[in-house]
C-alpha cells in the first residue's frame, strides 16, 4: 500500500524541479494575491468609508442621554482608548439689542468633532474655510441665519441665559448636524465650559447631552457591546447606520461597487485556475497511465493528485497572501496623496476568508480534471491517442460552484448581489462558450480561403475547438472586465455622480410670507436664479392614525418613535412633482381639490404603518384635520430639490397659516443676490446647504475611487486568467512549432501563424466581451444601481479591436519563446 | 552534399556531461542512400538531427549542400531546410490541427510553391491516400499516418531526406510496405536518403551503411 500523503509530497518536490507545477502555483499565487489584496484593500477603504461617514456623526459612536452621561461610560471609553468628546444640546434664547431669538445651543468640548471637521467665515456670506478649533471662553459661532435674524454682526455681544457672549465666526458646517432643515432654530455653538455661568440648565431641564466615541473599529465594536447591556431608559446609542438617509444610500451604492469588484476577481481568478490545472493534468496523462500499469488504484491516483494540489494551494496560498498585503501596502502609499483619510491597518479576515477561498477553487476547478486521470486506460502506455480522457464530471464543478458560491456568499455579505454575480457570471460564461464554439466552427469554412500562415491560425483554433472555445471564454472574460472597468464603469459612475447634479440646489430659502411669494420669484428670476418652484408648507403634528393616537412609545422602531415626537411639514400640490412616484392608489384629479385627502411618502408610511385608506388626524395650530391617505409616493431625495413627506391637494390648507419655501442653485458669484434679497426680503431666512452638499459628493468621489482602485486587482486577475489561457496550449504549439521549423518554417512565417491565431482569437473574444459587457451594464444600471443607462455602440468595437490588437500582441509575445528552441530539443521534451 | 567534420555533442544531465557523439566524421553524396546504425543510445538520431540541423553540435562542423550549418542560427538552418530537406520520423510528426492535405501542403506552402493543393492531393493519391485528404492524423492507422508523412516528406521534392527510425511504431508487413515506398520515391526521385534504423534489413536497401556504437563511428561498409 502506497504512503499517498508521502508519495505526494515526494511526486510535488520532482514535479516542482520539472517545472511543472510552477504555472498552476503562479495561478493560485496570483489568484489569491488578487483576491486578499482586493480583500485587504477593500478592508482598509470600507473601515476608511466609515471613518468618513462617521463625521455625519462626528465620531464613530455616540451616546445620548437626556440626564449628564454617568462618568464610568466616560471612564470605560477611556479605558479602552477611545477617543472621547461632550455636547450639550439644548434649545434657549438669545438676547442681542432688546431682540429675542430662539436658537438651538450646543455646547463642545476642545476635542470636538472626532470625526470630520468644523467650518466657519470671518463674516456673513464670505468664504468659509475648515478650522480645528472649537469656540474659546465667553465666545459663540453662530449661523448665518441668526445673524440675519437679530441684525448683529460679528464681534457683536449677545446675552445666553446670565452670561454674555462674543459673536467670533459664523458657523457654516457642522458635522452631525443632520437633516431636519425646516424644522432648526439658529444654531449658537459655545464651549462646554461656559455651560453653569449661563445657569440655563437646572435639574429637569430639557437637554441632550452627548458621549462622542471614536477609535478602531474593534474597540468601538467592543465598547458599543459594553455599553448596549448597560443601556439606561434615558439612553440611545447612535450609529454609523443611522446617519442621513442619502449618505447611506451612497454607502451602500459603495459596498456593491466594491463588493462586485472582489467577486470578479473571485471568478476570474477560478478561471485562471482552472486554464493552469487543465494543462496539469494534461501533462499527468501519461504519469498516471504508468502508474496505472504499475499498479496504482483509480483511488490511489486520485488521493496523490490531489494532495499534491492541496499542498501548492496551501504554499501558493500563503503566499499569494502575502504577496496581496504586500501589494495593497503599495497601494495604499501610492494613494497616500489621493484619499485624504489615513486609511486604517487591514483586519486579518481578508486572508482567513482568501486562503480557504484560493484552496476551494483550486480544488473546485482541479479535481474535475484530476477525477479524469483516474480514468486514464493503462493502454495509453501503448498508444497514446487512443484513450485520452475528457473530464466529464459536471457534478463536480457543480460542487466547486457551490463551495464557491458559499464561501463567496459570506465574504460579500449581500445574497442579492451574489446571486446576480453568480447568476451573471454563469450565464455569461454559458452565453460566451456557446457563441465561441459556434464562431470556432464557423472559422473552419474560412480555412481554405486564406495563406498558409492565416490557416495554420484559423486550423488551430477550429482544431482545438474545445480549448479554443476555452480561450475565447477566458479572453472574453478578461476583456468583458476590461470594458467594465474602462467605459461602462465610465458611464455607470456617471450615472451615478449625475444623481446629484453639479447644480443641485444649495440654498434653501424659507419662511416666505405667502404674500412675498410672486415678488420673490421675480426677484430670482430676475437674478437669472434658474426658477424653482416655491411650495407652501403648514406645520402640523401628527396625532391619530385611525383614530389611534400615536404615542412614540408605541413603536419599537427608534425611527418611528422620532417622527411621532416631531412635527410635520404638510404642503398641497395639484400636480405630482417629477422625482415623485405614486407606487400605490391615485393621485387626486381636479376635483377632488379642496377634499382632505392625503399623498404619502412610502418609505416613511411603511415605518409608521401607515397604509392606504388610513385616516390620520392632524393637530395644526390646535384644531384637528383628519385626511384620508390615497396615495403613496416614492421621491427622489438625491436631487436636493424642496420635497415633501406629506402632500394634500390645493384648498384643504387655506384657512391655516402657511409659509413657503424654496430651494436654489447659487453660484460662489450669485451669493451676492443675497443680500439685496434679504434687503428686500427681510423675514426670508436663508440656509445654505453647499457645505453639506460639499461633502456628500466628497464622500462620492471618494467611493468612486476606492472603486477604481479595487478595480485594478480585478484587471490583474483578468491578465491572470489571460496569461493562463495561452499557458495552456503552450505545449501544443512548442510542437507544432518544431514540427513547422523542421519543415523548413522560418521564423516570419511562424511568428505570422501566431499572430494570425491570436489576432483572431482576440477578435472574436472582444467584440463576445463587447456585447456581454453592454449587457451587463445595462442590467447592472438597470436593475441593481437604478441609474439610466444608455447602450454604448463603441464598446463593441472598441472590445473587438482591442481584444485583436491586445490578445494579438499578449499572445505572439507570450508564446514567442517557441521560437527560440532548436526543434530536435522541442521533439523530444514534448 | 552533407558532411560531418569532427562533429561531437555533449549535454548536461544531474550525473554531470555525457557525451552522446564523440568525434564524427563522414560525407555522404548526391543521391547517395547512407543508413545510419546502431545499439539504442549509441546516438543514431542525435547524428541525424544535426546533420539535417535540427540541432547543433558542441564540437566540430556539418555542412549541408555546401553551406556550414553552424553558423548559422535557428531561421537560417529553418530557410535551407525549406524546399530543400525532407522528413520522416518514427512518430510521423504530422500536425494534429491540419488534415492530411493541409500538412503534405504545408512545405510547398512555406516556400512558396504554386499549386501546392494540386501537388499534394497528387502525391498523396499517390501513397494511397486519396481518399482520406480530409481526415485528421488521428483519424488515420499509424500506417496511414506514416503514409502521410512520407507524402509530406516528398511533397516538395526534396533534394535530401532524413528519416528515422521510419518503421519503428509499425507491425513488420506495414512497416515492409512502408520502406518499400520510401525507397521507390527515393529511387524515382533521385533524393538523397539519410536514414537512422537499427533493423538491418532496412539497412541493406542504401548504398552504405554507417554504424555507431556510444557515439563513435566504429564501422562502415
Amino acid at each position: 500500500m502506497i504512503n499517498t500523503l508521502t508519495f505526494s509530497l515526494r511526486s510535488l518536490r520532482r514535479d516542482w524541479r520539472s517545472g511543472e507545477l510552477r504555472i498552476l502555483a503562479i495561478a493560485v499565487v496570483i489568484a489569491v494575491a488578487s483576491m486578499t489584496a482586493v480583500g485587504f484593500f477593500t478592508d482598509r477603504t470600507w473601515q476608511a468609508m466609515g471613518q468618513q461617514v462617521g463625521e455625519l456623526l462626528a465620531a464613530d459612536l455616540v451616546l445620548t442621554s437626556t440626564n449628564p452621561i454617568g462618568s464610568d461610560r466616560l471612564a470605560y471609553a477611556r479605558t479602552s482608548t477611545l477617543q472621547t468628546a461632550q455636547t450639550l444640546n439644548f434649545r434657549s434664547v438669545v438676547i442681542a439689542d432688546g431682540k429675542m431669538q430662539l436658537v438651538e445651543v450646543k455646547a463642545v468640548s476642545a476635542d470636538y468633532p472626532l470625526r470630520g471637521s468644523l467650518r466657519v467665515a470671518p463674516k456673513l456670506f464670505a468664504p468659509d474655510d475648515v478650522t480645528l478649533v472649537t469656540p474659546g471662553r465667553a465666545e459663540v459661532w453662530v449661523n448665518a441665519d441668526l445673524l440675519q435674524k437679530l441684525r448683529v454682526h460679528i464681534d457683536d455681544v449677545i446675552s445666553l441665559g446670565e452670561a454674555e457672549f462674543l459673536i467670533r465666526k459664523v458657523l457654516t458646517y457642522e458635522p452631525d448636524r443632520g437633516g431636519e432643515l425646516f424644522n432648526i432654530a439658529p444654531r449658537v455653538m459655545m464651549n462646554i465650559e461656559d455651560v453653569p455661568a449661563t445657569r440655563l440648565l437646572q435639574p429637569g431641564s430639557r437637554a441632550r447631552h452627548m458621549l462622542l466615541v471614536a477609535g478602531t473599529e474593534d474597540s468601538v465594536r467592543a465598547y458599543r457591546s459594553w455599553l448596549t447591556s448597560r443601556l439606561n431608559p434615558d439612553e440611545r446609542l447612535a450609529t454609523l447606520e443611522d446617519g442621513r438617509p442619502e449618505l447611506r444610500t451612497a454607502l451602500e451604492r459603495a459596498q456593491r461597487f466594491l463588493g462586485l469588484a472582489s467577486l470578479v476577481s473571485v471568478f476570474l481568478a477560478g478561471v485562471a485556475m482552472a486554464m493552469a490545472a487543465r494543462r496539469y493534468t494534461q501533462r499527468h496523462l501519461d504519469t498516471s497511465a504508468i502508474m496505472r500499469c504499475l499498479g496504482a488504484t483509480q483511488r490511489t491516483i486520485i488521493k496523490i493528485f490531489a494532495w499534491e494540489m492541496f499542498w501548492i494551494g496551501l504554499v501558493a496560498g500563503l503566499l499569494g497572501c502575502l504577496l496581496g498585503y504586500v501589494a495593497q501596502t503599495g497601494l495604499a502609499l501610492i494613494l497616500a496623496g489621493l484619499v485624504a483619510t489615513e486609511l486604517p491597518l487591514p483586519s486579518l479576515r481578508p486572508a482567513l476568508v482568501g486562503l480557504p477561498l484560493g484552496l476551494a477553487v483550486l480544488m473546485g476547478f482541479a479535481l474535475p480534471p484530476l477525477l479524469a486521470l483516474k480514468d486514464v486506460s493503462p493502454t495509453r502506455v501503448l498508444r497514446r491517442q487512443v484513450t485520452t480522457p475528457v473530464p466529464r464530471n459536471m457534478a463536480t464543478y457543480a460542487l466547486a460552484f457551490l463551495t464557491m458560491a458559499g464561501l463567496m456568499s459570506w465574504h460579500a455579505r449581500d445574497l442579492g448581489l451574489l446571486a446576480y454575480v453568480l447568476g451573471g457570471a454563469v450565464g455569461t460564461v454559458v452565453v460566451l462558450a456557446m457563441t465561441a464554439y459556434l464562431l470556432v466552427k464557423l472559422l473552419n469554412g474560412l480555412r481554405g480561403r486564406v495563406g498558409v500562415a492565416w490557416r495554420f491560425g484559423l486550423a488551430n483554433i477550429s482544431r482545438r475547438a474545445h480549448v479554443s472555445m476555452a480561450q475565447i471564454v477566458a479572453f472574453g472574460l478578461g476583456i468583458m472586465v476590461l470594458l467594465l472597468l474602462s467605459l461602462i464603469r465610465g458611464d455607470l459612475l456617471e450615472g451615478w455622480r449625475k444623481t446629484i447634479p453639479p447644480e443641485a440646489p444649495n440654498h434653501f430659502l424659507i419662511n416666505i410670507q405667502p404674500d412675498q411669494v410672486q415678488a420673490l420669484g421675480d426677484f430670482l428670476a430676475a437674478h437669472g436664479t434658474a426658477k424653482a418652484g416655491i411650495y407652501p408648507m403648514v406645520r402640523a403634528r401628527l396625532i391619530s392614525i385611525n383614530g389611534r393616537r400615536v404615542e412614540p412609545k408605541d413603536f419599537d422602531d427608534p425611527r418611528a418613535q422620532h417622527l411621532a415626537r416631531h412635527e410635520y411639514n404638510l404642503s398641497w400640490a395639484a400636480q405630482l412633482r417629477v422625482d415623485n412616484r405614486v407606487v400605490s392608489g391615485r393621485w387626486w384629479s381636479a376635483d377632488e381639490h379642496g377634499q382632505p385627502l392625503m399623498s404619502f411618502e412610502q418609505e416613511l408610511a411603511a415605518t409608521l404603518g401607515i397604509k392606504l385608506g388610513d385616516v390620520l388626524t392632524f393637530d395644526i395650530a390646535g384644531s384637528k384635520l383628519d385626511t384620508a391617505v390615497t396615495n403613496l409616493r416614492t421621491v427622489d431625495w438625491d436631487t436636493f430639490n424642496v420635497n415633501f413627506f406629506t402632500i394634500l391637494p390645493p384648498g384643504v390648507l387655506n384657512e391655516y397659516p402657511a409659509t413657503y419655501v424654496t430651494s436654489v442653485y447659487l453660484s460662489p458669484e450669485g451669493r451676492r443676490i443675497l443680500t439685496p434679497m434679504l434687503e428686500r426680503f427681510p423675514n426670508v431666512t436663508v440656509i445654505d446647504v453647499d457645505a453639506l452638499l460639499g461633502k456628500v459628493r466628497q464622500i462620492m468621489e471618494r467611493v468612486s475611487l476606492a472603486v477604481e482602485y479595487v478595480f485594478i486587482f480585478t484587471l490583474l486577475a483578468g491578465l491572470a486568467v489571460l496569461y493562463a489561457a495561452i499557458q495552456s496550449t503552450q505545449d501544443e504549439r512548442r510542437y507544432e512549432t518544431a514540427v513547422l521549423r523542421i519543415l523548413g518554417a522560418h521564423r516570419g512565417q511562424l511568428l505570422r501563424g501566431l499572430v494570425a491565431e491570436f489576432v483572431t482569437l482576440g477578435l472574436l473574444a472582444g467584440a463576445l466581451a463587447g456585447v456581454a459587457a453592454s449587457i451587463i451594464g445595462y442590467a447592472l444600471a438597470e436593475f441593481v444601481f437604478h441609474f439610466d443607462y444608455r447602450l454604448n455602440l463603441w464598446v463593441w468595437l472598441v472590445g473587438a479591436v482591442c481584444g485583436a490588437i491586445g490578445i494579438g500582441v499578449a499572445g505572439t509575445l507570450g508564446t514567442r519563446s517557441v521560437l527560440r528552441q532548436p526543434p530536435a530539443k522541442t521533439l523530444r521534451e514534448v | 552534399m552533407v558532411e560531418a567534420q569532427r562533429v561531437s555533442k555533449k549535454v548536461t544531465s544531474p550525473e554531470g556531461e555525457l557525451l552522446i557523439l564523440d568525434d564524427v566524421s563522414l560525407k555522404i553524396d548526391a543521391g547517395e542512400a547512407m543508413a545510419i546504425v546502431g545499439p539504442s543510445g549509441s546516438g543514431k538520431s542525435t547524428l541525424l538531427g544535426l546533420l539535417a540541423g535540427l540541432d547543433v553540435p558542441t564540437g566540430g562542423r556539418v555542412f549541408l549542400d555546401g553551406i556550414e550549418l553552424t553558423t548559422l542560427d535557428e531561421d537560417g538552418r529553418a530557410r535551407l531546410r525549406a524546399g530543400r530537406v525532407g522528413f520522416v520520423f518514427q512518430s510521423f510528426q504530422l500536425l494534429q490541427s491540419l488534415t492530411a492535405l493541409e500538412n503534405v501542403m504545408l512545405p510547398m506552402e512555406l516556400v512558396g510553391e504554386g499549386s501546392p493543393r494540386t501537388a499534394a492531393t497528387d502525391i498523396l493519391q499517390h501513397v494511397g491516400l486519396g481518399k482520406r485528404l480530409h481526415h485528421y492524423p488521428n483519424q488515420l492507422s499509424g500506417g496511414e499516418q506514416q503514409r502521410c508523412a512520407i507524402a509530406r516528406a516528398f511533397a516538395s521534392n526534396p533534394r535530401m531526406l532524413f528519416a528515422d527510425e521510419p518503421t519503428g511504431n509499425l507491425d513488420q508487413t506495414t512497416g515492409a510496405r512502408i520502406v518499400e515506398l520510401l525507397f521507390a520515391l527515393n529511387s524515382e526521385r533521385a533524393t538523397t536518403l539519410i536514414l537512422v534504423t537499427h533493423d538491418r534489413a532496412i539497412s541493406h536497401h542504401c548504398h552504405r551503411l554507417v554504424e555507431l556504437e556510444a557515439g563513435r563511428l566504429t564501422g562502415a561498409a
